[in-house]
C-alpha cells in the first residue's frame, strides 16, 4: 500500500514561482499576478527551456491545457500549466508569425499536452516541433483546412 | 507463436458507450499497444459558438454532455461571469453548489449503470438508473427539464428554489443513503466483479498526473487531488467534505473512489441547502463584456474542466477553447491496457466514464 499525496497547503506563493521564473528566464514577460493564478508571455525559442524548469525545479505536474488563438495578424498559443503542489495555474502565451505558426512540443514533458496539441494542429494549423505523433485528431486526414482559423468561412463547401 | 494483430473495437461496439474506436494490438490475448480513435461525433462546437451571442451558448454548453450537462452549464456561466465581470449572488452560489452535486451523483449513477452492464451485471444498471432518476426528479423539479437542464445564468441561476425544496432533496437524500449501500453491497460481494476489477488496469499516481489524469481517476492513483479545495469556486470553500483517495490505482480503487464521493456529494447538498442565505439569485449584466481573455476551471464529475474566452469587446466571444477531463483521460488509457487481456478492456475503459460529447466537442 503506497501512500496518499497530498497537497492541502501550498509551498510556495505567487510571487516567489514569479520571481523564480524571471531570475531563470529574462525574456518572459510576467503580465499578471492573481490569487491562484499567474500570467506570462514568452518567445517561442525559450517556451520549451521555461516549461522544463517549471516541471523540474517549481513542481508543475500537470498541463492542464494548450489553446491556440487566432488574431488575424498573429497565433497566440496558450498554455495553462498548473502546480497542484503550490496550488497554481500558470497561463503562458507564445505568439507566433502567421505564415511560420511552429512552436516547441511541450508533449515529451508532460503526456497530457500529447492530444491537445494534436487538436491544435488539426483545427488551427500550428505545427509542434518534436511532438511524437503530429496528426489529425478529429477530422479526417484528407481534410485541407483548419477550421478554427478566422479565415475559414463557416458553411463554405470543403 | 502468435502473430501480433490490430483489432478495431468500435466505432459501434457494445462495450463503448458513445462513438468512438479503440484499436488494440494483440498478441494472442494480451494488449502490447492501444490507440484510441476519436472525432466521429466532433460538431465543431468551439468554431459555432464564436458565432453566437453569449446568452445563446449557456443552452449549448449543456449540450457538451449529456450525462452532467450542468456541470458544463456552470462552468460556461461562471467563465462568462469573470469575464463580464460580475459576480452571482451568494444565495445562487449556495444554490448552483447543491445542483451540482445532485448532478454528480446522476452522472457517477449513470457510469454506474455502464459499469455495470459492461460487466455483465445487469441488476447493478437497472438499480442505478432507478436511484439515478430520484435525483433527475429533483433536478427537474428545480429546473423544469430532466437532462439538458440550461439552468445556470450569467449572473445567477434561473429560478429560486421552488417551495418545500430542501424538505424534499433531504427525504431523498435518506432514501438514497440507503439504497447506496445496497448498491455497494451488490458490487462488493460480488465475486465475479472483484475478479474482474482487483489489479487489473493499475497506475501510478505520478505517471497519472504526467498524463494529465485527473478527477476519480487520479483520486483512484493516490493523489489527494480536488479543484473543489484546491482552486474553490462558488461556495465550496464554505463547505465541509473530505476528498477521496485510494491507493491502490487500479479498477476497483475508481469504482470505490466515485461510490465514496457519492456520499461526500450528499454531504454537500445537504450544508448548501441548510445554508443559503437569503436573497436574489440573478444580477443583470451587460450585452458586451470588455475585451480581454480569462480561464476558468472546475471540478467536473469526470475531472478537471477548463475554459477559456477571449473577449474582442463584441457581443460574441473571440474565442471559446474547452479542456475536456474526458479528452485527456481517454489519451491517457493506452498505458492502462497495455500487459492486460482484451477481456479487461470493457473493465478499464468501463471505468473511465466516457461521454464523447465533451470529448469531440
Amino acid at each position: 500500500m503506497s501512500q496518499v499525496i497530498v497537497y492541502d497547503k501550498p509551498d510556495r506563493s505567487e510571487e516567489e514561482v514569479a520571481s523564480a521564473i524571471r531570475a531563470k528566464f529574462p525574456s518572459v514577460e510576467l503580465l499578471k499576478v492573481a490569487p491562484r493564478r499567474l500570467h506570462f508571455r514568452a518567445p517561442r525559442e525559450s517556451l520549451f527551456e521555461l516549461c522544463k524548469f517549471m516541471r523540474d525545479e517549481l513542481a508543475f505536474e500537470h498541463a492542464s491545457c494548450v489553446t491556440p488563438v487566432d488574431y488575424l495578424d498573429h497565433f497566440t498559443v496558450v498554455y495553462h500549466i498548473s502546480s497542484w503542489t503550490d496550488h497554481i495555474l500558470a497561463e503562458v502565451q507564445v505568439d507566433l508569425p502567421r505564415d511560420d505558426p511552429t512552436v516547441d512540443s511541450i508533449a515529451p514533458l508532460w503526456g497530457g499536452a500529447n492530444w491537445h496539441e494534436r487538436e491544435a494542429y488539426d483545427l488551427m494549423g500550428i505545427v509542434f516541433k518534436g511532438h511524437p505523433d503530429l496528426r489529425r485528431i478529429m477530422l479526417p486526414e484528407e481534410f485541407r483546412f483548419h477550421p478554427l482559423r478566422k479565415d475559414f468561412i463557416v458553411g463554405r463547401r470543403v | 507463436m502468435t502473430d501480433e494483430m490490430w483489432i478495431n473495437m468500435g466505432p459501434q461496439h457494445p462495450f463503448n458507450h458513445g462513438l468512438w474506436n479503440l484499436r488494440v494490438k494483440l498478441k494472442g490475448e494480451t494488449i502490447t499497444a492501444a490507440e484510441p480513435i476519436i472525432g466521429y461525433l466532433h460538431r465543431g462546437w468551439e468554431k459555432m459558438v464564436e458565432n453566437r451571442a453569449y446568452p445563446q451558448i449557456v443552452p449549448l454548453a449543456d449540450r457538451l454532455c449529456y450525462g452532467s450537462s450542468l456541470s458544463w452549464n456552470h462552468l460556461y456561466c461562471l467563465t462568462a461571469e469573470r469575464l463580464f465581470g460580475v459576480e452571482a449572488p451568494d444565495r445562487a452560489k449556495y444554490i448552483r453548489v447543491a445542483a451540482l452535486e445532485m448532478q454528480r451523483i446522476t452522472s457517477h449513477l449513470t457510469w454506474l449503470m455502464a459499469v455495470g452492464t459492461d460487466l455483465g451485471s445487469y441488476t447493478i444498471m437497472t438499480w442505478s438508473i432507478r436511484e439515478r432518476e430520484l435525483f433527475l426528479d429533483l433536478l427537474c423539479k428545480l429546473s423544469g427539464a430532466r437532462m439538458t437542464y440550461n439552468y445556470c445564468r450569467i449572473g445567477g441561476v434561473r429560478n429560486d428554489l421552488p417551495e418545500n425544496y430542501e424538505r424534499d432533496v433531504n427525504r431523498t437524500l435518506d432514501e438514497f443513503d440507503r439504497r447506496l449501500r445496497d448498491l455497494e453491497a451488490l458490487m462488493d460481494e460480488n465475486e465475479p466483479f472483484l475478479m474482474r476489477t482487483l489489479g487489473i488496469g493499475k497506475m501510478d499516481g505520478r505517471t497519472a498526473m504526467n498524463l494529465g489524469l485527473t478527477g476519480p481517476i487520479l483520486r483512484a492513483s493516490g493523489v489527494d487531488m480536488d479543484l473543489r479545495k484546491l482552486d474553490p469556486y462558488e461556495a465550496y470553500a464554505d463547505m465541509k467534505f473530505e476528498v477521496c483517495t485510494h491507493t491502490d490505482g487500479d479498477v476497483y480503487a475508481r469504482y470505490r473512489v466515485r461510490m465514496d464521493e457519492m456520499r461526500e456529494s450528499m454531504k454537500i447538498i445537504r450544508q448548501a441547502l441548510a445554508e443559503a442565505p437569503a436573497g436574489p439569485v440573478r444580477v443583470k449584466v451587460p450585452r458586451c463584456p470588455p475585451k480581454g481573455n480569462v480561464v476558468c476551471r472546475v471540478e467536473d464529475p469526470r475531472g478537471e474542466s477548463l475554459m477559456y474566452m477571449v473577449s474582442d469587446g463584441t457581443e460574441r466571444p473571440y474565442r471559446l477553447k474547452v479542456r475536456s477531463p474526458n479528452f485527456v483521460n481517454l489519451s491517457a488509457s493506452p498505458p492502462m491496457l497495455v500487459g492486460f487481456k482484451i477481456s479487461d478492456v470493457p473493465a478499464i475503459m468501463g471505468v473511465m466514464d466516457m461521454c464523447i460529447g465533451e470529448t469531440d466537442r
